[in-house]
């Protein structure tokens, strides 16, 4: 990475959710911040947009419902519609009551599961990927901030990021 | 303080005068005798003999239960096949049975109307007591700021309560034939109900209707008073008093409702049971009880009157609304497909009359119960946009209403059904007078309670 960027630590979420607010109005750049645990409101305060998660869910499920239908209307009714036990195979809709635990289950197992593989993709989570910890400390009890340094006067964003109550403050190049 | 407008009185008035014209049309038109009712169906020309004879092609004999039953339809298909030749002896004697069998369907019409309306409202404010109740046993944060609209909707328990009281004391008393049991004649050639008398005998069953209905009232008497008399509390002595009474509440009401169900609605037919019917008239009375919340409090919000309810507030009652929709569906969904999986003779004559005469409202609920919620208040977003929830509330209310229609109507008037003038009347009588009493209520108490450690969380209550 060519640009420069600033890693201030902040021991307090409170603290933290005001410096966000503090260096947004100041037009500082925020990149990332990685913090121990969700902090509510964070995302509001950094601006960040809403996440997309639950709409793919929503045609996950309609993919899976789609599946169920298709699949027990070809065995059950159209490959081989045998009389088992006097269930009425002759069209889909009067068999329907016996699927819908299937399509109810299936609705949901493609919804969840596929959900949850879209979440790995896009967080970019697999098992031997390499942590990206900038400081280990950010998973046991400090918050740290990564800022766009850039453009910036150094000396001037470390004074404005202490004002912001910055324990610590890194520069990295 | 909430100030009832006059608009809203003179409506809620024009509803119950207008309801009540149309339900004394509803008893007139019924009619009194056989001969009324051939007359009726003369009138309509050849479309009664052409119905029957549909009916009994329709319906498979095998499947209904009891000897009689194969019988009378074998005979009721020759009268219709002989329609046009009718007035010989034999089949004058047949066609007089089958006629009187319609009269009966058709005098039970306006009471049956009468009862599901009546049963409708009242069904609304005891979900919102137990909502209420829940509410308080929880200890939920968000809810504080509605109590007082979940009270003044409770406050109709009193004056339905007495009037569903006195229309099964009127059925008790033979005023009509909502109540196949209550017909000592039927009794006396029907085993199976005769083995039933010793939990389905009128005094009985009035006194287990009192004590139901007793309890529900005086608990929510209590609350409410406590409630008031929070208002000017200075410790959290009450509070924990009506925490207890609540808890005491819901037991109690868990099981009354579900005895409840049994004797208002599920003696209705007497020859058929179900172990989940209590729960699922629950799950009906819950969700149209926390829809009615979410509308009157919705109604009050845009008229200025509860400033301090927010968003937040809504869209919680709107996920209530849209889970226990679901949850409605579910138990009825269980309730049908045990049933017709099964396809035991005894039990599934409730579902095939159903699906046969009732094929629209039997499965037109389960789009306005079930798929119209749940398509429109999944999105978070349309949750919180206030005239999408009033939308959906209507829809799933009336969704409701005919599944109380369902339940109540297959048994008292069969295939005579129709939502005509007598349904349409009821319901506006007692909306009329619900609307009277609930919005009457909201007058009697500031709408923000005070006192309850709660209220400062549910204020701020942010979702």
């Amino acid at each position: 990475m060519a640009s420069k960027v600033l890693h201030a630590i902040y021991r307090d979420d409170d603290l933290l959710l005001q410096a966000v607010k503090q260096i947004r109005e100041a037009r500082y750049h925020i990149g990332e911040i990685y913090c121990p645990f969700p902090v509510h409101g964070l995302d509001k305060a950094m601006g960040l947009a809403p996440t997309r998660l639950a709409i793919t869910s929503f045609m996950y499920g309609l993919v899976g419902l789609c599946v169920a239908v298709a699949m027990m209307n070809f065995i059950m009714i159209e490959d081989w519609p045998q009389d088992i036990g006097g269930k009425p195979s002759f069209s889909f809709i009067q068999n329907m009551p016996a699927f819908v635990p299937i399509m109810f289950e299936l609705t949901v197992f493609f919804a969840a599961h596929l959900m949850v593989i879209t979440f790995y993709m896009r967080s970019r989570l697999w098992p031997f990927k390499k942590a990206e910890n900038p400081d280990v400390r950010t998973t046991d009890d400090v918050f740290l901030m990564e800022v766009d340094a850039a453009n910036h006067n150094i000396d001037d964003l470390t004074d404005f990021l202490y004002k912001t109550g910055a324990s610590e403050i890194k520069l990295i190049e | 303080m909430y100030t009832l407008s006059s608009k809203l009185k003179l409506t809620a008035f024009i509803f119950m005068i207008v309801g009540a014209i149309g339900l004394m049309y509803g008893f007139i038109a019924a009619p009194e005798t056989v001969e009324d009712v051939k007359e009726m169906m003369a009138s309509h020309g050849e479309h009664g003999e052409e119905h029957a004879g549909e009916e009994t092609e329709k319906v498979n004999v095998e499947q209904l239960p009891g000897g009689n039953n194969a019988e009378m339809h074998s005979e009721s298909s020759a009268t219709a096949d002989h329609g046009a030749e009718a007035g010989h002896g034999e089949e004058a004697s047949h066609d007089d049975e089958h006629y009187e069998h319609i009269l009966h369907q058709l005098q039970n019409k306006p009471w049956a109307a009468l009862y599901v309306a009546a049963f409708f409202f009242f069904m609304i404010s005891l979900g919102v007591l137990a909502f209420y109740a829940i509410q308080y046993a929880a200890q939920a944060g968000w809810s504080p700021v509605l109590f007082r609209v979940m009270e003044a909707i409770t406050a109709y328990l009193l004056p339905g309560g007495i009037i569903v009281f006195v229309l099964l004391v009127l059925s008790g008393l033979h005023m009509n034939h909502l109540f196949v049991w209550m017909d000592p004649e039927v009794v006396a050639h029907d085993e199976i109900i005769q083995n039933k008398t010793a939990y389905l005998n009128v005094p009985f069953f009035l006194i287990r209707a009192a004590i139901y209905l007793g309890g529900w009232i005086f608990f929510r008497h209590l609350l409410r008073k406590n409630s008031i008399k929070m208002d000017d509390a200075t410790d959290n002595r009450i509070f924990k008093k009506n925490f207890k009474l609540s808890a005491g509440f819901l037991v109690f009401f868990i099981v009354t409702e579900s005895m409840m169900s049994w004797d208002w609605i599920m003696s209705l037919d007497p020859h058929w049971f179900s172990t989940l019917f209590g729960w699922f008239v629950f799950a009906s009375l819950f969700v149209s009880g926390i829809t009615t919340i979410a509308i009157i409090s919705i109604y009050l919000k845009s008229r200025g009157y509860l400033e301090f309810v927010n968003d937040s507030h809504i869209h919680d009652l709107a996920k209530f609304m849209f889970g226990i929709s679901i949850f409605w569906t579910y138990l009825w969904f269980s309730q049908f497909m045990l049933i017709w999986y099964s396809n035991i003779p005894e039990e599934v004559v409730y579902f095939i009359q159903r699906m046969e005469d009732y094929q629209l409202p039997f499965f037109g609920m389960l789009i306005t119960n079930f798929l119209f919620p749940v398509l429109l208040l999944m999105n978070s977003d349309y949750k919180r946009v206030n005239w999408f929830v009033i939308m959906t509330g209507i829809v799933i209310l009336c969704g409701h209403y005919l599944n109380v229609y369902v339940m109540v109507m297959p048994a008292t008037v069969g295939e005579s059904w129709f939502i005509g003038i007598p349904e349409i009347s009821a319901m506006l009588l007692f909306g009329g007078l619900f609307t009277f009493v609930v919005f009457n209520s909201l007058t009697k108490a500031p709408l923000l309670v005070k006192g309850n450690p709660f209220i400062k969380e549910s204020k701020h209550y942010h979702y």
